[in-house]
Parts: C-alpha cells; sequence; structure tokens
C-alpha cells in the first residue's frame, strides 16, 4: 500500500473503532455492554499503575490497594445512604491519594525487587484488614447489596447502556489527564528517572520528589477505577486489595505494552475478554490465561499494542 | 568567592583509603585538570565533589556555601554540572527529549503537570538552539541509543551544558574517542565561556594538556603535586610515578 492508502486505511479504522464505541449499547447485548465497561474501569486502573511501570520505572505489586481502599470507601459511603456518583468519585481519588502519600513514603525508601516486595506488603496489610475486621467490612462475606449510584442529570445509572457511557465518559476524561500528565515536564522527567536516576540527579531533579508525586498519582486513577467498579458491581471485597488484583494490570500492561496509554487499554480489553469468554468454555480457565502471558512475554515483550506500532 | 573548596576531604571504602586529606580550591574562570594513575580516586573525587559519594571526613564548599550535607541534585541546583565517565544518558528517549531534560532542570515549570511540554516555547527554544549550536539538530528524533558512541560522548556535554553550570566537571569527556573525535571535543571544551570553571579529569595527556591551565596530579588518594602546567611537566616525581 502507499503511504497514503495506509494513512486512509488507518483513519478509517480508527474512525469505525470509534463509530462501534459509540454504538455498543444498541449493537450487542447487555452482557457485551456489561464487559466493555469493565474494559473500560480495568483500563484505567491499568493506566494508572503504567504511570509507575511504563514511566517511571517502579514495579509496583501492589497497586490493588488503592483500587481497593476506593471501593470500600465508596462501599461504606452508598450503605450510608448517600449515593452521589460523583461525591464517590472524588473521595475514592482522595482515599487512593492519601494511602498512596502514605505507602509512597515507606515504599520509595526501597529500589527493583524490594520496591516490589514492600509495596505488596503494604497492600497485603490493607487485604488482611478489610479480611479480618468482619463486623466493619463483611470478612470475606464482603459487602452486598450496595446498588448502583446516582449521577443526576436525570440519567438513571441503573440501565447498562447508560452506565456505560458514563463509564466511557469518565475513560476519555482519565486519558486526556493521563496524556497531558505524561507530557508534561514532570511527564517527560518521570521517563528520565526511568532511564538514569543517577543522570537526573547530575541535572538537579530531586529524584524521590518526583517518583513520589508519580506514586500520588497513580494512586488517584487507580482510585477512580476502584469506584467505579463498585458503582457498576454493587459489591466490595476483599479480592479487590487482594495480590491477584494487583496482578491484573500488571498483566494488562506486559500483555498490551506499558510505557504508552494505549498499550494499557488494549491489554486490558484482552484480559477482561479471556477472563469472560475462556471461562465459559472451561474450568481451567486461569491455565489457559497462564499460556498466554507466557506466550505473550516471549514473543511480544513490548506487548500486543507493539505489533500494531511495528505495523506502520 | 571560589567555585570549589575542598578541606581535608577523605573517602574511605572498608579499609581502603580511596581519597586521603585531599584539599583543593579551584578559583573562578579557571580550568583544571586532574590527572593521575588508575585508581588514583579521580572519579571519587568528583562523586564526592558532585554529592554521589559522602565523604568520611572534610568539607566541601561550592561557591562559598558548605554542602558536605546536600543531596546530589541539590548541589547540582547550586550551579554544578557534571559529566560521567560511562556515558550516563537517557538511551530510550530521543536526543530532543535529552537535550530537553537538561534545559528542563533549571526551569521552575520542571514540576508542571497540567500542561505539555510542548507549550513551554523557552524551553523548546533553547533546547533547538542547543542542538543548532553543535549540528545535532538533523538527529533530534533519533533515540538516543541509535547514536554513535562519538555523539554520545558530545551530548554528555551538551546536556550539562544544558543546565547553564557555572562550575563543570567533567569525567574524562574523551574516553574511548577516535582520534579525530577527541580533537572536536578538545576544542568544545576550550572553547567554552570563561564564565564556566571547568575540572576536567583526563587520561589523555595530549588532551589534559592543551586543555589545562593547571593541573592537579593525584597517587594514591592524595595531591602529588598542584600546579601551574608548565611546573607540573618538570615536576621530577609527577615524571616519575606518571608521565614514565
Amino acid at each position: 500500500m502507499k503511504p497514503a492508502e495506509l494513512i486512509k486505511g488507518k483513519f478509517l479504522l480508527i474512525l469505525l473503532v470509534v463509530v462501534v464505541i459509540m454504538l455498543l449499547p444498541s449493537l450487542v447485548s447487555n452482557y457485551y455492554v456489561g464487559l466493555a465497561i469493565q474494559i473500560f474501569i480495568m483500563a484505567i486502573f491499568a493506566m494508572s499503575l503504567d504511570l509507575l511501570v511504563g514511566h517511571t520505572g517502579l514495579p509496583s505489586l501492589g497497586h490493588a490497594a488503592y483500587f481497593g481502599i476506593a471501593a470500600y470507601g465508596a462501599g461504606f459511603l452508598y450503605l450510608a445512604g448517600m449515593k452521589n456518583l460523583w461525591l464517590a468519585v472524588f473521595i475514592g481519588m482522595g482515599l487512593g491519594g492519601l494511602t498512596a502519600a502514605l505507602f509512597g513514603l515507606l515504599a520509595l525508601r526501597a529500589l527493583g525487587a524490594y520496591f516490589m516486595l514492600i509495596t505488596l506488603a503494604l497492600s497485603q496489610v490493607l487485604w488482611g484488614i478489610a479480611f479480618k475486621w468482619r463486623s466493619l467490612t463483611g470478612g470475606d462475606d464482603g459487602l452486598p447489596g450496595i446498588g448502583r449510584p446516582e449521577m443526576g442529570m436525570g440519567i438513571d445509572l441503573r440501565s447498562d447502556p447508560s452506565f456505560y457511557y458514563l463509564t466511557l465518559a469518565i475513560f476519555v476524561l482519565v486519558f486526556i489527564a493521563l496524556f497531558i500528565l505524561v507530557n508534561s515536564p514532570l511527564g517527560c522527567a518521570l521517563r528520565g528517572i526511568r532511564e538514569s536516576e543517577s543522570r537526573m540527579k547530575a541535572l538537579g531533579y530531586s529524584v524521590w520528589l518526583y517518583k513520589y508525586l508519580a506514586f500520588v498519582f497513580a494512586g488517584i486513577f487507580a482510585g477512580i477505577s476502584g469506584v467505579l467498579w463498585v458503582s457498576y458491581s454493587g459489591f466490595v471485597c476483599p479480592t479487590y486489595l487482594g495480590i491477584d488484583n494487583s496482578a491484573k494490570p500488571l498483566m494488562m500492561l506486559i500483555l498490551g505494552g506499558s510505557g504508552s496509554l494505549f498499550g494499557p487499554s488494549i491489554g486490558a480489553g484482552i484480559i477482561v475478554l479471556l477472563e469472560n469468554i475462556v471461562s465459559g468454555l472451561t474450568v481451567r480457565w486461569s491455565l489457559i490465561l497462564g499460556i498466554v502471558y507466557v506466550v505473550a512475554i516471549m514473543f511480544f515483550s513490548e506487548g500486543i499494542s507493539s505489533i500494531i506500532k511495528r505495523g506502520h | 568567592m571560589k567555585p570549589l573548596d575542598i578541606q581535608a576531604l577523605s573517602k574511605n571504602f572498608g579499609g581502603l583509603q580511596a581519597i586521603n586529606n585531599i584539599s583543593l580550591e579551584i578559583e573562578e574562570g579557571e580550568r583544571r585538570v586532574i590527572i593521575g594513575p588508575n585508581g588514583a580516586g579521580k572519579t571519587t573525587l568528583f562523586h564526592l565533589i558532585s554529592g554521589f559519594l559522602l565523604p568520611s571526613s572534610g568539607h566541601v564548599h561550592l561557591f562559598g556555601r558548605d554542602v558536605t550535607n546536600l543531596q546530589a541534585h541539590q548541589r547540582a541546583a547550586l550551579g554544578m554540572a557534571r559529566t560521567f565517565q560511562v556515558t550516563n544518558l537517557f538511551q530510550k528517549l530521543t536526543l530532543f527529549e535529552n537535550i530537553l531534560l537538561g534545559v528542563q532542570a533549571i526551569q521552575s515549570s520542571r514540576f508542571c503537570f497540567y500542561r505539555r511540554v510542548r507549550s513551554f516555547r523557552e524551553m523548546m527554544g533553547e533546547a533547538e538552539r542547543l542542538l543548532k549550536e553543535w549540528n545535532l539538530w538533523e538527529k533530534k528524533d533519533v533515540l538516543l541509543k541509535n547514536l554513535s558512541y562519538g555523539e554520545q560522548r558530545q551530548i554528555e556535554v551538551i546536556m550539562a551544558l544544558a543546565t547553564k553550570p557555572r562550575l563543570l566537571l567533567l569525567d574524562e569527556p574523551t574516553a574511548g574517542l577516535s582520534p579525530a573525535e577527541t580533537a572536536s571535543v578538545t576544542s568544545i571544551i576550550k572553547g567554552l565561556p570563561r564564565e564556566i570553571t571547568t575540572i576536567l579529569i583526563e587520561h589523555d595527556m595530549d588532551v589534559a594538556f592543551e586543555i589545562a591551565e593547571k593541573v592537579t596530579v593525584l597517587y594514591f588518594g592524595s595531591v602529588l603535586a598542584d600546579g601551574p602546567l608548565a611546573e607540573i611537566k618538570g615536576n621530577p616525581k609527577v615524571t616519575e610515578v606518571y608521565l614514565g
């Protein structure tokens, strides 16, 4: 193909994707609309982790902490009868950010594998609290029967298509916010730190402070995804804070590719679809997922999105 | 106010005395070259000055301020820049991004997260000016790792200059370069404005003697000789241990 045709083809493809996304609720059944909602929420979660992993080079293994604490915060709020979604999102961002601000003080004292272990340990502390403090959190039974929140403006979030458009809108806003952030002076400095901390120090950058800010921003955005997840599923349980939920966005980055915004989103799409489709086919679905991870790491070490990039 | 004043500086690594009671004063606008055999403590001295290592005893003063307890980035912010003996750049970023990070380091907007870096015209312009000045503008979009070793050594120096330092520490800027590249880097260093006080570690004697006005000879962590170039060249002790 000539370059002009290629650009035209690319443009048509993007247009097609946008149209499908915009019209999805009228094209497919509510089951698939639900999957799409999950994909967008997990994409926000994965993009927030990518701020640490892909952009700053900080491999966190405890990102579920910020997702989970925001989810519990929103869950308590809704159960207390305050069903305003915007208030919950605001509180979730605050909880995610504050928890990250606290954990960052401890975790950023370590590097590499030690950093991973400390982030894992810290998130496990929250998981332990959620699991053991039955009177508050319901233990491993979780907090059921939360129900969907309200957002005003005459929109009823109990309908999945409405919730879909809400999630899509928030996804787009987060995407734009993160796009500006990773292309800002701060974002450039984070990539500099990923490449060489010692060089950044020699230039006069306060490396610790930049890492800390990245950590807090990642917690804030992860908080948004946690609130949306509770608002959608109407349920919170300790699993939200567990290692599985920390590993999931990491797998999305590995599969989709880190250091970009599209990579984590593509990874989120693949994993949510695989989980749901494969688990419908076989009870050994985690085995199949495992094989997919291994193959992806062996052949697409820079993620699926790198194939698309290479195509051009 | 002296750009650099070191008093009775020592550094031990376990039992090894890497730097042994060194005192050194650098005058404003000076071009000082530090020479010495391998293991004499030259790079360790740079690490102590720039804050990458903390001394076992002694003091470092930058621009009249005691910085012995300051971290590396705080010292750099006072107007000091350094390069590394082993090339230390942002390998997976483009050349332009590399230089931009140098330019951005001294801007108050370096923490800004709500505006794209492209919209900072002044910063973009300064990076462009530097790259054009050093004839590297055509390669601005090339990933740093794809540039030649010689170019990377040059970029080490340019990046340090991007932070507009008043004191510049160059750690073997010509290490591993071809004769032609060495000549080019040497002329770059010689052409630096006089306001930039420069301290240079150099193994290549031709380069050292071309740039130096004053020379400090390190030997097993101590200052063996210190003085104007001509004096050092004629010093029998130096000839014995180093020049052969």
